[in-house]
């Protein structure tokens, strides 16, 4: 079995997030099974132009859709944007390690991003409202530069209805008639209504911002190692062999993407790794 | 399969026959463009007599000597690793019908047995080292493939580079494992040990007699000889502790003014794996090559994550290649990924000496001089 | 679908550059039939003012009609790239801007030098215009612009390769000149894209196709001294081809002295 080898996949739904974020609805076209866990990510092929590494965003059991969410900031993302629902595409994975999910039975969770951090974590929040019984208080945090950032806004206010979830926004720089918070992600911790003993916290987003939270929620009481950051290399293989998105000894592709804190922490923002 | 045996010196092209009639294709090291390199070979003239080399920072050159030996050299610019793990390669190709529906399709495999003719103990180190990489774990179908033919024939090194340092990274100058047979070269000919089964087989068909005592004593004296030849030397064969605790030290700084971030030191040593990934479509656009060839953490792709650099800096090049080389290795392989080869020094162009810069850094670590 | 069109404009230069169009054979006609050419002197198309999706430029600015023009080449182009060493550096005719002695240049040279209508330096195109896209190397091959007209017809960015020649000269197998041979070798400094075509023949790179990202050019500087090349000969040794280019510039002037004269 050629581990590098994609398979097609139609581009079955397109929709635009925000100025330059859209999401692509994909199905697999061999009719072969795919199954993924939260967090993993798949190598989504353009033809005739390279690859790239794209969380799944959709955990949904009753559709074999799968849903990207891609921000359009480099070639082959720019590349992506351009397509139209019937295209074909390449896909390979899906890679990783993904979020903690069994650990986190039984818990309390915090959900905090930064940005497109939603994307790779929304997962977590499909998982748990899918098995409800299974985890305890749901809270949720994103925080964005400015709201014209802020996608699935109609999500989190449903989200925020349901019972035992918590949804929490900020925004560095806020639109006329914004309800959240205008500041950092991290100011919002003194809202949360959490058991520190027996909370479960999955970090996403800027390496800056996952520092700053990671160290906020072990002041107030998570305990280190049940801080969980997913973390973002350059990644051309997805298996370990290219050596692109070594962090120290650990191979984000595989060893990760989804890292405990304190794997990770000595080399954490320390510039050059 | 411990038993020595002789190969007299006017028998050698017995070994390159025997290897070609099982099948094999033979390399071994020939002296061409100014450098040993290992290349196809078909006849035992065709191997540098009396060649050998002056290694140094930055610098190599050939002589021509009077000695009837084929192996008395050190090493060339390349080990093993460019015909295992090759420097380009197709990996799939895709291609797109009419209706825009695409096709995958793996590269093939060209997996015609490989036999090398010379290898050295920091070769066999540095393949064993790739292995660990391309193959446990998840298997790299074509590296294995190739992996699978090779019949390797160490020749134990008699002739250290002042470049080497293979002693003290414990990689040689004896192969130790590895090989399916190691000579040892002696003036009249060659003290043979096989290694493996087959490495077994092929000694037996070949025109050998009991090696003697002396030749054996011989051929011990003069490996010792040139383990204790060699000068250079790691501070540690863990490195690991000690560089990730000096991160900050000023010597980064110092080593980056030198630097010319060119990567040379990544390409010639053997077990670099690094590689990038890239379309090479036809000019319709109808199929495209899904291409990898080798990358390094000196260049600019390696650090690059959507138009942000994790490695602006050569500083930051520098030091993600050596804190990976001699610190997160360990973690990731259990040893060092350095084999002593001493490959990065001479072909660095500006002459950086890896010794000379992780015992700046470390020297005053605990460990000492493993 | 419409095929995009494009037009090659010509400036300062050798047409060495459209050469290597022309000299893709049969891929030139392939080409063809994926774009609509507009405008190409060298092939035959005469339409200078054409409205295109993407022009490529040839040459450096060095006139004032060439100001004028290259304007109009912004105005009529989606997309504007330059194509080779004298449009993305200035290439060779830049190097009479180092002296700041073009009248005297001119005087010397030209018999009836009232008719040479040259401004006093010669600019890369970026100089005068916004660019999209740069194509290095004197001249620039053959497959780098297709592999670059591909990537723009597929929609996407094409690839701008800025590693170190070094890189690719391994990946070639080719034994390192500098090391084995003391040859003033530029590769650690130089941008790929060629193939590492000089190092396989033997020959040192003279880094024709400009700097590459992060070149050390005070380190490299310090080795060819080191080799014992007169600080005359370093100088040229960075600015001969692509003497306007960043990096290369100040590189070449720290070794550079005016007095050199024309030994």
């Amino acid at each position: 079995m050629n581990p590098y080898l994609p398979r097609q996949a139609e581009v079955v739904s397109r929709t635009v997030e925000s100025g330059d974020t859209f999401s692509l609805g994909l199905r697999l076209t061999d009719g072969e099974p795919y199954d993924f866990a939260p967090g993993q990510f798949n190598m989504l092929y353009l033809h005739g132009c390279g690859e790239v590494p794209i969380s799944v965003v959709a955990d949904d059991p009753d559709s074999d859709i799968l849903t990207h969410t891609v921000r359009a900031v480099g070639r082959i993302t720019r590349g992506l944007e351009q397509l139209q629902v019937g295209d074909r595409i390449g896909l390979r994975g899906p890679y990783g390690r993904g979020w903690p999910m069994t650990q986190a039975e039984g818990r309390d969770v915090v959900v905090v991003t930064g940005g497109l951090g939603c994307a790779p974590s929304v997962s977590i929040i499909h998982h748990i409202l899918g098995h409800r019984g299974g985890y305890g208080h749901l809270s949720i945090l994103q925080g964005v530069k400015h709201t014209d950032d802020l996608i699935w806004r109609a999500q989190y206010d449903a989200w925020a209805q349901l019972p035992d979830v918590d949804v929490l926004l900020a925004a560095d720089v806020a639109e006329p008639g914004w309800h959240g918070h205008v500041g950092l992600v991290t100011a919002l911790f003194d809202q949360l209504r959490l058991e520190p003993a027996r909370t479960i916290a999955m970090l996403c987003g800027p390496e800056v911002m996952m520092r700053a939270a990671a160290d906020g929620l072990h002041a107030i009481g998570l305990a280190e190692d049940r801080i969980y950051l997913s973390m973002e290399r350059n990644m051309q293989c997805a298996v370990g062999h290219c050596g692109h998105c070594q962090l120290g000894g650990s191979f984000v592709c595989k060893d990760g993407p989804v890292f405990a804190w304190p794997e990770i922490r000595p080399l954490l923002g320390t510039r050059g790794y | 399969m411990n038993s020595s045996s002789f190969l007299p010196r006017d028998a050698l092209q017995s070994l390159i026959d025997v290897l070609q009639d099982r099948g094999y294709r033979t390399i071994g090291p020939r002296a061409q463009d100014g450098a040993i390199q290992y290349l196809d070979i078909d006849d035992v003239a065709q191997l540098p007599a009396g060649t050998g080399d002056h290694q140094s920072p930055g610098r190599y050159r050939l002589h021509d000597g009077t000695s009837p030996r084929l192996f008395a050299w050190a090493n060339g610019p390349q080990a093993l690793k460019p015909w295992l793990f090759h420097a380009r390669e197709t990996l799939w190709c895709s291609t797109r019908g009419a209706d825009g529906r695409l096709s995958f399709a793996a590269a093939p495999v060209d997996e015609r047995p490989l036999a090398v003719i010379g290898a050295r103990a920091c070769d066999l180190a540095a393949c064993h080292l790739q292995d660990r990489h391309f193959v446990d774990g998840m298997t790299d179908p074509a590296y294995a493939a190739r992996r699978r033919g090779l019949f390797t024939v160490a020749v134990h090194c008699t002739q250290p580079a002042e470049t080497c340092f293979c002693a003290s990274t414990g990689d040689g100058p004896r192969a130790g494992e590895g090989f399916d047979l190691a000579l040892s070269e002696l003036d009249d000919g060659f003290v043979v040990v096989a290694g493996s089964a087959v490495g077994q087989t092929v000694a037996d068909a070949l025109p050998t007699r009991t090696a003697s005592r002396e030749q054996l004593a011989q051929a011990d004296a003069e490996i010792a000889g040139a383990a204790a030849r060699q000068t250079r030397h790691l501070p540690s064969r863990d490195l690991r502790a000690a560089l990730f605790a000096r991160l900050e030290h000023a010597r980064w700084d110092d080593v980056a003014g030198r630097c010319l971030a060119c990567g040379n030191c990544t390409s010639v040593c053997p077990t670099c794996f690094c590689h990038a990934e890239q379309d090479v479509p036809s000019l319709d656009g109808t199929s495209s090559e899904h291409v990898r060839e080798w990358d390094s953490c000196f260049s600019e792709g390696h650090g690059y994550l959507h138009g942000f650099q994790i490695r602006p800096e050569i500083r930051h090049r520098f030091r993600q290649w050596m804190t990976h080389k001699l610190g997160s290795w360990h973690e990731q392989y259990g040893r060092s990924g350095c084999v002593g080869c001493g490959r990065c020094i001479t072909w660095c162009p500006v002459g950086i000496d890896i010794t000379v810069e992780a015992q700046a850094i470390c020297g005053d670590a605990d460990g000492g001089n493993a | 679908m419409t095929r995009p069109t494009i037009a090659v404009h010509k400036f300062s230069s050798c047409d060495g550059c459209q050469l290597a169009f022309l000299n893709a054979g049969e891929d030139l006609l392939e080409l063809a039939g994926l774009v609509d050419i507009r405008h190409f002197l060298e092939a035959g198309v005469a339409d200078e003012d054409a409205g295109v999706d993407i022009a490529f430029v040839e040459g450096s600015i060095s006139t004032a009609e060439e100001v004028e023009r290259i304007r109009r080449v912004r105005a009529n182009s989606g997309m504007v790239v330059t194509l080779g060493a004298c449009a993305t550096a200035g290439g060779l005719q830049a190097l009479r801007n180092l002296d700041g002695r073009n009248d005297a240049w001119k005087q010397a040279v030209y018999a009836q030098p009232e008719f040479i209508g040259t401004l006093e330096h010669a600019e890369p195109v970026a100089a005068h215009i916004d660019v999209d896209f740069a194509l290095w190397g004197c001249p620039v091959n053959g497959r780098q612009v297709l592999a670059a007209v591909r990537q723009l017809l597929f929609g996407v960015t094409p690839l701008d390769p800025r590693d170190k020649l070094c890189h690719e000269c391994k990946r070639q197998h080719a034994v390192c000149v500098m090391v084995a041979d003391g040859r003033p070798c530029m590769g650690p400094v130089t941008r790929t894209g060629c193939g590492a075509l000089c190092p396989r023949f033997g020959r040192d790179c003279y880094a024709c196709f400009g700097p590459a990202e992060n070149a050390n050019t005070a380190a490299m500087g310090a080795r060819l001294d080191g080799l014992g090349l007169p600080p005359a000969d370093i100088a040229r040794r960075f600015l001969f081809i692509n003497s306007h280019a960043p990096g290369f510039l100040e590189a070449g002037r720290k070794h550079y002295r005016s007095d050199f004269g024309d030994d």
